[in-house]
């Protein structure tokens, strides 16, 4: 089976975060009032052989913790899903 | 005999050929180490120089530690080896464990290129063994990403071990405690963000970094015991 992942990488909370508190500020001048909270993080995207679901989403995030984020400053969100040509059924 | 430094080289490395011209300045042989090797080849001592590794796509150093030259470099730290990170190389030696904590971007949003005073807090170090307790010594940084971050048990444990090297006198990029420099429990591993082989020459407006870079030609593989 083929699965889509995509991983949603955000730096964790207290951790420097430029571009979003750039953007964060800019926005009162471009008439966006009352935006708070802007955070820029990465989005990574691959499609991944697997027995299952499950086992899908456990290399995903096995990848995740050793190579595609930094623990010490960054969290990531896992979303799998069945690739669209992904089944034999 | 003059102390053989090795001097990694990735893709995207730049500042290898400061650090041999400050190794061979100061008496020793500089040696490139091409990161796709997998031995130091008998090198005394090893710099992982600055530049943007492999791009420093995803995160600086995240995938230049999967460099083969990386295991080579953290077998030869095992068995008491000198090794120095400078700037990007500080990055690298934390995404590869072999020091703590990590470097997020300047809380001042702004690559930083300017001298900087660092305080000598602990000799106790293959950088620093030479240098004065307290000394200030003007170096400069060039970074994006150089404001040191842990967590909270593991800064305690820095304190508690003596093991923050260096300490900026005017706080730069928002570092954690001031954090210039750090070493590992061993202290034959030393990471710093600022570049002391950029001031080794009156040319260059200092010549601070000369103590830093003898200490680590002044230091001796440990033997494990």
């Amino acid at each position: 089976m083929r699965y889509d992942v995509l991983v949603d990488v955000q730096l964790r909370g207290g951790i420097a975060d430029p571009a979003g508190a750039t953007i964060e500020r800019a926005l009162p001048a471009l008439g966006y009032d009352g935006v708070v909270g802007v955070t820029v993080g990465k989005t990574v995207r691959f499609t991944i052989e697997a027995a299952d679901e499950v086992e899908a989403t456990s290399r995903s995030e096995d990848l995740c913790a050793s190579f595609l984020t930094n623990p010490v400053i960054e969290d990531a969100t896992v979303t799998v899903t069945l690739a669209d040509d992904g089944s034999d059924t | 005999m003059s102390t053989t430094v090795g001097v990694v080289v990735f893709p995207g490395t730049n500042c290898e050929m400061d650090a041999v011209t400050a190794v061979e300045r100061l008496g020793g042989e500089g040696r490139l180490l091409w990161h796709a090797d997998d031995d130091v080849a008998g090198v005394d001592a090893v710099i992982v120089p600055g530049g943007f590794a492999h791009g420093d796509y995803l995160r600086p150093g995240a995938i230049a530690r999967f460099s083969p030259m990386m295991g080579a470099i953290a077998r030869f730290a095992a068995d008491g080896g000198p090794v120095v990170g400078i700037c990007n190389g500080f990055q690298v030696l934390t995404e590869a464990g072999l020091l703590p904590g990590a470097l997020q971007k300047n809380s001042g949003l702004k690559f930083l290129c300017q001298p900087t005073v660092l305080r000598v807090d602990s000799i106790d170090s293959v950088l620093t063994r030479r240098a004065v307790f307290g000394a200030e010594l003007s170096v400069p940084i060039n970074h994006f990403e150089g404001n040191y971050t842990c967590d909270v048990e593991t800064l305690a444990r820095l304190r508690d071990d003596d093991r923050i090297v260096l300490r900026y006198v005017d706080n730069p990029n928002g570092s954690v405690d001031d954090i210039a420099g750090v070493c590992n429990e061993e202290r034959n591993v030393v990471g710093l963000m600022p570049h002391p082989e950029r001031a080794c020459d009156e040319l260059l407006g200092s010549i601070d970094g000369e103590v830093l870079i003898s200490s680590l030609l002044g230091s001796s593989p440990v033997v494990a015991a």
